[in-house]
């Protein structure tokens, strides 16, 4: 059985990972993808801790999965938003979106 | 450390999540993603959280890699495999990741959760229910607000547009051949866009 420390360390490499996708990558959904794991590092969070606590309790598992519920919706809208964006641009190059903010 | 399991599965979860991101092919990059959330799914099961494993591959494998691989091959173009992503902004991404693992690597190896002694009690499915329908029962409600809210959302974001190239489609009618043939390729784009939301 691994120990809470180990399960914390890939939490923080999978968010650093997210978060080096989000600075340098343009294209749109690439940053989706960065999202997803950001959110994947919460979760395996949540989870870890629920379980390898002192006094574990089911907390931790129920707050993941609303935390999971919540990312697919933040996925379907996000994808929609990209549709939209093709569409009106032709591109997903998220330079293209600067316009955007008028 | 000391257990294998641990260790494989996150060499495939870490290795995957920077092929998701990295690999210059955007579907493989989404398979590479699959792989990365059924590998967090793995560590569900290692910490004896079956349901919520399941849950995990249900709906992010079985349903948002779907959905994003279902987006790619709708908006899919050659052009986006030459965005230049620079070397500065490379370098400046790694150093605040490298940053963020550094100091809150630090943070964990200077507190005392080192030094928990895990119970043998696992969390029961039975807890996970009692609780969601009890103690956060108006968090479960509002969940439900949120996803047919947000269902409906993408729905209008797609709709309206489509609407809006109908019109400008009819207003083209009397330009010359050349512009209509753009307006009919659109068009067999704007089918392909339908079916895509169908399967949606």
């Amino acid at each position: 059985m691994a120990e809470i420390l180990d399960y914390t360390i890939v939490s923080i490499i999978l968010l650093a990972i997210g978060i080096y996708g989000l600075t340098v990558k343009r294209n749109f959904i690439r940053m989706l993808f960065a999202v997803e794991i950001i959110v994947n590092a919460a979760n395996l969070n949540l989870v870890a801790f629920s379980r390898l606590m002192p006094s574990p309790n089911a907390t931790g598992q129920s707050f993941a999965l609303f935390s999971i519920a919540i990312a697919a919706a933040e996925v379907a809208v996000g994808l929609a938003l990209i549709i939209v964006a093709y569409r009106i641009y032709r591109n997903i190059d998220i330079k293209g979106l600067k316009r955007l903010s008028g | 450390m000391s257990d294998p399991y641990f260790i494989a599965v996150s060499a495939i979860t870490i290795a995957s999540a920077i092929i998701a991101l990295e690999f210059r092919e955007l579907i493989y990059g989404a398979i590479a993603l699959a792989i990365t959330l059924l590998g967090v799914a793995m560590f569900f099961v290692l910490l004896d959280a079956t349901f919520v494993a399941m849950f995990q591959i249900t709906v992010y494998v079985g349903a948002v890699v779907v959905l994003i691989i279902f987006t790619i091959m709708l908006v899919r173009r050659e052009a986006w495999l030459k965005l230049d992503e620079g070397g500065r902004r490379r370098v400046m991404g790694a150093v605040i990741a490298l940053a963020v693992i550094g100091l809150l690597g630090a943070l964990l190896a200077g507190s005392s959760i080192a030094r928990w002694q895990a119970s043998e009690d696992v969390p029961t499915l039975i807890q996970i229910g009692e609780e969601m329908l009890t103690y956060y029962s108006p968090a479960f409600i509002a969940l439900a607000l949120t996803l047919a809210a947000s269902v409906i959302g993408a729905l209008v974001l797609a709709k309206v547009e489509r609407d809006k190239g109908e019109e400008d489609e009819e207003s083209s009618s009397e330009v010359g051949v050349e512009e209509r043939r753009e307006a009919g390729m659109e068009e067999v784009e704007r089918k392909k866009e339908g079916e895509g939301e169908e399967g949606r």
